[in-house]
């Protein structure tokens, strides 16, 4: 075997481009996903039983079945009726890229919707009573304490679902989209080093993945600064000059 | 069940993704002990080898593992066949590189699942069963692993779940599973969206088997907190 490292070095910049397409197909279903995700939860968290039932069934069957069936069934499944062809979504749904797009944003937001759930759930209720104390109305709780709060508890759980949707990413590929996966596989298939491209691949994923973690530490810092605050009084037992 | 005459073969295919996903977590179990012994060993470079295989296998997508060690397991074990003066050429199964790759992804992550449940017993057990003269090999697995059991069994839940459902990326290299069942089905019916549907529901019919199965074992696992629940 021989190892081949100007191969690499060759089809490098073709591997690039398809780290944009993932980055974009990740970012953006995230972002969508997101949004879906913050109604879900609520629903999910609420008091109701009929209202749970909606959310409940959809994270269920998205949560329960592979990433791969789902995009299959969005991409091949949507063009087995007419309604759908004739309709105005057809341009979108005939399109490998939004079918990936709207499969991923489905996919995570189920995932995160059970994370952001979680994080609700787990605001000190003190928190909340001292809202209604306060005469707020439940749209002003949510908005102002609710939803804050969670998105600090949920923030370190939700990098990793992010790392996990870059790793999903890689099978908008086998529906011909030339992410860094479906770029490594049509280089391979000219040059057949799979071994030496799979391997530049891998690399890409991994420097990506590390570049999410360092980003959401610095975030989670931001968004959790209580955490880290110091009094001045505090400070200044330190050392007087810190404090100005 | 008979979905236009396919739907013996969606269970054919059914059956291959069960085989596929209990080979897989045998092995994937096996490298995940592996990998967590070599996590806690006190010899340096056992550690660091562990740390690079969970860094570098959670880091990239399993897709990716399954197509390599598909399109390139051949050439390194042919590699390594060389060496050995044999020369004809040598091809991976579709099977054999699925249980390869999930195998190996399983392992990395149920590696820290073990390595948190073993660290997660108290030192004095170690400590005791030293007193009572049992070697550290003996104590590992007379004291220790039974209970990594029940401390490690929710995490691994969690994991067999995932490996359930990434059985179906095995089908892009070919193996005839309940994935690219489906996808025969829909070449000559024309009717994706039923074929797919199916295989949903059969999958996730498998992972609320996995379930009920993980909840099962939890509690025949831990005896004591079945008795305060009476």
């Amino acid at each position: 075997m021989n190892w081949n490292w100007s191969v690499i070095w060759e089809y490098l910049p073709r591997l690039i481009d398809g780290v944009w397409v993932t980055l974009e197909l990740v970012f953006l279903s995230g972002l969508l996903g997101l949004m879906l995700a913050v109604p879900l939860a609520l629903m999910r968290a609420s008091g109701n039983v009929w209202l749970r039932i909606l959310p409940f069934s959809y994270i269920f069957f998205f949560r329960g079945t592979p990433l791969l069936v789902q995009i299959f069934l969005i991409y091949y499944g949507s063009s087995q009726f007419d309604l759908i062809r004739e309709s105005a979504l057809w341009p979108i749904l005939r399109e490998p890229y939004w079918c990936a797009i709207i499969a991923f944003t489905l996919n995570t937001a189920a995932y995160s919707a059970e994370l952001i759930r979680g994080a609700i759930q787990a605001i000190p209720k003190g928190e909340l009573e001292a809202a209604d104390a306060f005469g707020m109305s439940r749209v002003l709780k949510i908005r102002r304490i609710v939803l804050p709060r969670a998105f600090g508890i949920v923030l370190p759980a939700y990098g990793n679902e992010l790392i996990l949707m870059l790793k999903s990413s890689s099978l908008a590929s086998t529906i011909t989209l030339l992410d860094i996966t479906g770029a490594a596989r049509t280089i391979i298939a000219r040059t057949y080093t799979p071994l030496e491209i799979f391997f530049a691949a891998g690399m890409l994923y991994l420097l990506i993945t590390a570049i999410m973690i360092g980003a959401f530490r610095l975030i989670e810092r931001r968004l959790n600064r209580y955490q880290h605050y110091k009094a001045p009084e505090q400070v200044a037992e330190v050392d007087p000059r810190l404090v100005d | 069940m008979d979905l236009l005459g396919f739907g013996d073969l969606l269970l054919q295919g059914t059956w291959v993704t069960i085989k596929l996903a209990l080979a897989s977590l045998a092995f994937g179990l096996l490298f995940g002990l592996l990998g967590a012994a070599a996590k806690l060993s006190g010899f340096w470079p056992l550690r660091a080898l562990a740390t690079l295989y969970t860094t570098l296998i959670r880091g990239i997508p399993e897709l990716l593992l399954v197509l390599t060690i598909y399109f390139g397991g051949s050439m390194m074990l042919m590699a390594v066949a060389e060496q050995f003066g044999y020369t004809d050429y040598i091809e991976i199964s579709a099977f054999a590189a699925g249980v390869a790759a999930l195998s190996i992804a399983f392992g990395a992550y149920s590696t820290e699942v073990f390595r948190g449940a073993i660290q997660a017993i108290p030192k004095g057990q170690w400590e005791s069963a030293q007193a009572l003269g049992m070697t550290p090999l003996k104590t590992f697995f007379r004291i220790i692993l039974p209970q990594v059991w029940r401390l490690a069994l929710p995490g691994l839940g969690n994991l067999f779940q995932v490996l359930l459902k990434d059985t179906a990326l095995v089908s892009v290299v070919g193996l005839n599973d309940l994935m690219r069942q489906a996808y025969v089905a829909t070449g000559s019916t024309k009717q994706p969206f039923t074929f797919y549907m199916a295989a949903a529901l059969i999958y996730l019919g498998l992972t609320v088997l996995a379930t009920l199965t993980t909840t099962w074992l939890e509690r025949a696992a831990d005896p004591a907190s079945r008795g305060a629940r009476a």
